[in-house]
């Protein structure tokens, strides 16, 4: 149960946010987005953290889970659920035809070929006018129901994302500490050593970005019933680099970090606001500066750095004893 | 019908002048660092909207303002290598692709601070009379961007093949410990490269400034299609990323004119996703193989 004590405090915090802070905005709006996001990140993290499979396309497969429960619930007056699972499935195939040939390549060449999938998604979004609705979105998206309990206010989005958030958690944890997850971690460190160890890297990487995508459409389709609304805009490029930012200032290849990452990276524009024009500048500020300073991530880091702190402490109380004793 | 497609090639060639200098640039800072960077495109901004305010709100001529504005993007150019990419040498290749991502937002910030959001043009070069070839036309700043591109593509690959810095430089992008080692002053080397390819990516902006017009934004896209256009090319090789920015403008304009203007950015995409399916070092680069 080791492994689950960092899901244990997110869980508290989770619980506890609306209790200590009732009706604040930035709970149950900007954190409801920043639930959405950390969703997102701990997929990709699953994937860029663990498996070492850099993809600069993800809000590809975000915006594919959220266009097919527009486009269903909207223009075949689908049930919600159904839409939901649809998305999955259509994602699920998409995501399954383009792993193998996308995960032969490598470094530059993976980030390029992803980064090319996911701004070729966007294209179609903008230009399939006759179904997405064009640059202009869909609107009028249905909320969710979950047994005749409606969600239809900001406290029960709250509690709807953060228990599928908590649940993403657990999922991504569970794999990371089985066999595949173990696997994942071996072709990380070396393919050719993993494969030599007997492990099918084309299928665990397959696998892996196929997850990885079922995870991203499932938040696109609660983003848009959440929103209400979806324009392509909320899965351009640029999406894709801020969830892989997220990803990385968090600390690559740790769950809790991805969530850390998501929160500071959705919290940070509402907080610059008050900046104005400045904010676009002082964002990149931020992103150049934490990557130059903290390669590893906040999380990381952040544990390196006590831990050392403990070391010394412990070295300094260790050497009193030692001239005691003389 | 051949009119049509004659004028498409026309402004193909146009485009893909313009991506080729882009992507020449890419192709130089990767060899000489191994980084990818993504703030290329924010050169071309700077390039043309500096140019645009020197010649318009201060009065400066043309050509001076040209000179100043290329002269400013290669001191950011300069800058860019000496305070973020130097500082996390030996980071990971997710780490330098976000710093340079930052760098591109922090520019693209100062733009939007000192430019606003509006959209700026540079007056023609030479006039806008058109140029009648059949019935395709011409206008003289097409020339000048065709001619442009190909004379700073000669100016690169004789820096790099006959004066020593260009060998200098070379020598750091296949060793850099041995460059060092025979006395090559690396860091300087860096800069150079840096300040390169920053030029390059203010002459395309400048250039084209005339004719397609430009703001705060329009770095994005086309460093895009550079990086896409260097890729098609191969990363490896400089001259196979000219030709891969040629080669990318041309398709993008037939595309646009024989299929639909909507999907061309879309079908330069997917032609890319396929070269890296099949041919993943480029389609004028060498094979690799993985050494274990």
């Amino acid at each position: 149960m080791r492994y689950l004590r960092g899901f244990f405090i997110l869980t508290a915090i989770v619980v506890a946010m609306p209790f200590l802070f009732p009706d604040n905005y930035y709970v149950t709006v900007v954190a409801v987005a920043a639930g959405l996001n950390a969703i997102l990140a701990v997929s990709l993290n699953l994937l860029m953290g663990y498996a070492g499979q850099i993809s600069l396309g993800h809000a590809a497969f975000f915006g594919i889970g959220a266009y097919s429960s527009a486009i269903l619930t909207t223009r075949f007056g689908w049930n919600p659920w159904l839409a939901i699972v649809a998305g999955m499935a259509l994602t699920c195939s998409v995501a399954f035809l383009v792993a193998r040939p996308i995960l032969r390549l490598k470094g530059h060449y993976l980030a390029m070929a992803t980064l090319g999938l996911g701004i070729i998604v966007n294209i179609l979004l903008v230009q399939g006018e006759r179904w997405t609705g064009g640059p202009d979105g869909l609107g009028d998206i249905p909320t969710l129901s979950i047994f005749g309990w409606i969600v239809d206010s900001d406290l029960r989005w709250y509690i709807v994302i953060g228990s599928v958030l908590l649940l993403v958690v657990v999922l991504a944890q569970n794999i990371i500490n089985s066999r595949s997850g173990r696997a994942l971690r071996a072709l990380h460190g070396s393919e050719v050593a993993a494969e030599m160890m007997g492990i099918n890297t084309t299928a665990t990487k397959t696998a892996v970005f196929v997850l990885a995508a079922l995870i991203a459409s499932l938040a696109g389709s609660l983003f848009s019933h959440q929103q209400t609304f979806v324009s392509p805009e909320s899965f351009s490029f640029f999406f894709s680099i801020e969830l892989v930012t997220m990803v990385v200032l968090g600390g690559m290849a740790s769950t809790y970090g991805a969530v850390l990452g998501a929160v500071i990276l959705t919290f940070l524009p509402e907080l610059l606001v008050v900046f104005e024009e400045f904010e676009v500048m002082i964002f990149g500020a931020i992103l150049m500066l934490m990557m130059i300073f903290l390669p590893q991530g906040l999380l990381v880091g952040f544990n390196e750095q006590i831990r050392k702190w403990l070391l010394q402490r412990a070295r300094a109380s260790g050497g009193e004893q030692r001239r005691d004793i003389a | 019908m051949f009119d049509q497609i004659l004028q498409f090639l026309l402004t193909g060639v146009t485009v893909g002048a313009t991506y080729a200098l882009v992507a020449l640039g890419f192709a130089i800072i990767y060899n000489a660092s191994d980084v990818v960077n993504f703030a290329q495109g924010e050169f071309v901004m700077i390039g043309a909207m500096s140019a645009i305010a020197l010649s318009a709100s201060n009065g400066l001529p043309l050509w001076l303002a040209i000179i100043i504005s290329i002269l400013i993007t290669v001191g950011v150019g300069m800058a860019l290598q000496r305070f973020a990419i130097a500082p996390a040498r030996g980071a990971s290749v997710v780490t330098t692709i976000i710093i340079t991502i930052g760098a591109s937002i922090f520019l693209r910030g100062i733009a939007l601070l000192l430019w606003g959001k509006d959209i700026f043009a540079l007056p023609h070069f030479s006039g806008e009379t058109p140029i009648h070839i059949g019935e395709a036309t011409l206008l003289p700043q097409n020339i000048w961007v065709m001619g442009g591109g190909a004379l700073m593509v000669i100016g690169v690959h004789y820096f790099f093949n006959h004066t020593t810095q260009g060998k200098a430089v070379l020598a750091c992008s296949c060793n850099r410990t041995a460059a060092h080692l025979v006395g090559i002053n690396v860091s300087r080397m860096m800069l150079i490269a840096y300040g390169l390819s920053a030029m390059l990516g203010a002459s395309a902006g400048i250039l084209v400034a005339p004719i397609t017009f430009t703001s705060y934004e329009t770095g994005v896209m086309l460093g895009l299609k550079g990086f896409s256009a260097a890729i098609l090319g191969g990363m490896g090789n400089p001259m196979g990323a000219v030709a891969g920015g040629l080669l990318l403008g041309l398709i993008e304009s037939l595309a646009a004119g024989l299929i639909s203007s909507g999907y061309k950015d879309a079908i330069g995409f997917v032609i890319l996703l396929l070269v890296l399916f099949f041919r993943p070092s480029g389609l004028f680069g060498k094979a690799s193989a993985d050494r274990v």
